[in-house]
């Protein structure tokens, strides 16, 4: 059994060595390319998704390197994603590829499948202990990934080499992939921070903050957002985002099975526009939005797949929070034709924008 | 007082339960205009740049309401059964329209979740008519007959009637080719944005079979042929017709309306499609937005039924040759 599987971000890294260590062997998917997107959009309908699509040519790429097994996790709705394997599946076996397709459904529904999918991709004899072991290294290592990010998120705005950061972020994000012990990643953990904050940093200039909300895939994906958060860290933005993979993972499996109410917070500030949960993350933009704002950000993105269904119900509503809070909001959509240059041109207008009412609002208080 | 209910969406499902349910209440009913060019201009000024076309359309038709009116009817429809709920779109539609459309009116927001069960429709409908009369008896003769006129219309369309295209069973069962013409009923069964494919099929012989026409229980008889339960009711009725025709073979083809940027259907069509490729079943999928043209439509269910045709006379001749 050769195991393929979704890319998104630093993940891959670390569902590896999660899958490796349980046994399996297996099918690293590239980074998502314009040769995984042309895949995808040959074979995927016209109006599918981006993240349908890009996932789509992974597994392609990932079959075509001699994959025989692709896992992926499914979903309960009300919108697509949890219906994306079934789809793909079929749409795969059409083009005549042979495999077996294990989709992890949540918990709270399907515990017995997923007890039973979980089985299958356990391939070595292990211990109970030592499979939490597995666990935690992997988790662990997430962590430090979504830390070393966030403090390049922090960084980016003040270098004073362009460029650096994101070079630097690149090297941790090798040397935290080196890792094979919780040990190491302690140890590890010490290291990038002092590397990030050896960076050279300007100390006279106060970054614009923008918050980034939207649908999970194209946020964690910088291959579906073309890189948005280094191209707004470089125009001087201090970014920060709704959305880790380890924040993801955990509000959504382990909040599911226990039927917990995830967010709390941001659904309530979600609720005077945003009155019901409609799937993806559109109530989540929303509210976090609203807590942005709250926080004194000068302004919010919202990235989505062009079509997605939450977030054009959150897009209309989004207007009405940038008026009640006198917040400027970008709301982006994405689709295969979405070229890095044009992005770019738009996003330094907005940010262009946002520096300029800032300064008058300065002006306003001095 | 007068309350508005726009003739969109959910419209051509449940609006003579509705209509009845307000009258009774001694409510007056004013049902926004049939689609015209500015309804669908109108919606696609104001909505959302990438929403679907129904949902612009939508948009349009509360606009035409909203200085006739009162108040407007805009449901929060959630679910009618435990295995799905609506569209998305039509969860977070009050939100929608709320906080795009400027100047409106009240709206009449109820949420309908019927998840728990049918009997949650007479507490919804009980709060509903407590805004408006303190009688409960009369809040439950507007229900009990509400109710009635739902079925009334249901079964017409059972009968092969299509009320909301002032249709009946002998206009759309006379014709030679059978076609299963599969659409959500809001697409289908409005003249002007469908631009009149139902009649166009009729008029080039047809005779078509449309998704209310085929019992619910048939419909869930193919409900396991789905590894996983879609999660929208609209889009599960429209993938369980298709395979009943699939099974049974009784039409010559099948035509799957869709609209531009509907989110689930990309879903439905591509399954619908290679389904249908590996029985060999005829299978057309049209695409209506708010510039689709008139001919080019009517080029292609020609060129459709014609070749159904074509292949019927095949089909014969070879049994005849075989036998
Ligand atoms: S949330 Fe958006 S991107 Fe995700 S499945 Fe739904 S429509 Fe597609
Ligand atoms: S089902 Fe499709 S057409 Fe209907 S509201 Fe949803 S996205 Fe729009």
């Amino acid at each position: 059994m050769k195991i393929t599987y979704p890319y998104m971000g630093n993940s891959h890294i670390a569902i590896k060595n999660l899958l490796e260590r349980l046994g399996n062997e297996v099918v690293v998917p590239p980074r998502p390319s314009k040769k995984t997107l042309s895949y995808g959009t040959q074979h995927a309908p016209e109006f599918a998704c981006l993240p349908f699509k890009i996932l789509l040519g992974t597994y392609i790429e990932g079959l075509e390197m001699g994959a025989d097994t692709i896992i992926s996790t499914g979903g309960v709705g009300p919108c697509r994603a949890g219906l994306y394997t079934t789809l793909q599946e079929r749409i795969l076996r059409s083009l005549g590829y042979e495999f077996d397709f294990i989709t992890l459904e949540p918990p709270s529904r399907y515990l017995n499948a997923l007890y039973k999918n979980i089985k299958k991709i356990i391939n070595r004899p292990m211990t109970l202990k030592e499979f939490w072991h597995v666990i935690r290294f992997v988790w662990e290592q997430l962590k430090l990934f979504d830390m070393a990010e966030r403090k390049s998120f922090e960084i980016r705005p003040l270098e004073v080499n362009q460029g650096e950061t994101s070079k630097v972020y690149r090297e941790c994000v090798d040397i935290i992939a080196e890792a094979r012990t919780i040990e190491e990643l302690k140890e590890i953990k010490n290291e990038v921070i002092k590397k990030m904050d050896s960076i050279d940093r300007r100390k006279d200039f106060e970054p614009v903050k923008v918050g980034l909300v939207g649908e999970i895939y194209v946020v964690l994906e910088p291959a579906a957002n073309l890189e948005i958060e280094e191209t707004l860290g470089e125009l001087g933005v201090y970014v920060e985002r709704s959305m880790f993979f380890t924040h993801y993972t955990v509000s959504n499996a382990i909040m599911d099975l226990f039927h917990l109410a995830g967010e709390r917070n941001v659904k309530k500030a979600a609720r005077p526009f945003f009155n019901e949960m409609c799937g993806g993350h559109g109530r989540e933009s929303v509210g976090n939005a609203v807590l942005y704002a709250k926080r004194g950000f000068d302004g919010v993105i919202q990235l989505s797949p062009f079509t997605c269904i939450p977030e054009i119900v959150a897009k209309s509503v989004l207007p009405a929070v940038a008026k009640k809070y006198d917040i400027s909001v970008l709301s982006l959509s994405l689709d295969e034709q979405t070229g890095k240059a044009g992005l770019r041109t738009r996003l330094e207008a907005f940010v262009d924008l946002l520096f300029k009412k800032k300064q008058k609002k300065e002006g306003r208080f001095a | 007082m007068k309350i508005g209910i726009p003739r969109a969406l959910s419209y051509y499902t449940y609006y003579p339960m509705w209509k009845t349910f307000f009258q009774i209440l001694g409510l007056e009913v004013v049902e926004s205009d049939a689609t015209t060019k500015k309804i669908m201009d109108d919606g696609v000024k104001e909505a959302v740049t990438d929403a679907c076309s129904p949902i612009k359309l939508y948009h349009g038709h509360v606009m035409n309401l909203m200085d006739k009116v009162e108040c407007i009817f805009v449901p929060r429809l959630v679910s009618i059964n435990r295995e799905a709920t609506f569209c998305p779109k039509f969860l977070g539609l009050p939100d929608m329209i709320q906080y795009t459309i400027n100047n409106l009116p009240p709206l009449l927001s109820p949420r309908i979740d019927l998840k728990k069960g049918k009997g949650e429709l007479l507490k919804i409908c009980y709060r509903v008519g407590s805004k408006f009369t303190k009688n409960p008896f009369l809040i439950y003769k507007a229900y009990r007959n509400a109710i009635q006129e739902l079925k009334n219309y249901a079964a017409s369309f059972l009968k092969g009637a299509i009320p909301p295209l002032k249709l009946d069973s002998s206009q759309t069962q006379k014709g030679d080719i059978a076609l299963a013409v599969l659409g959500y009923p809001y697409m289908l069964y409005d003249p002007y944005f469908s631009l009149n494919l139902i009649k166009k099929l009729i008029d080039l012989g047809a005779k078509v079979y449309t998704l209310e026409m085929l019992p619910e229980k048939a419909k869930l008889k193919q409900a396991d042929k789905l590894k996983k339960t879609l999660f929208w009711t609209y889009s599960n009725s429209i993938i369980r017709t298709a395979y009943h025709f699939f099974e049974n073979k009784r039409v010559d083809g099948v035509i799957h309306i869709t609209a531009f940027g509907c989110g689930p259907d990309f879903i439905v069509d591509k399954l619908m499609e290679l389904e249908a490729k590996e029985i060999q079943m005829p299978f057309l999928t049209v695409i209506l937005d708010e510039q689709t043209g008139e001919e080019g439509l009517k080029t292609r269910l020609e060129a459709f039924v014609d070749m159904l045709r074509l292949r019927r006379i095949r089909h014969e001749n070879n049994i005849s040759l075989h036998g």
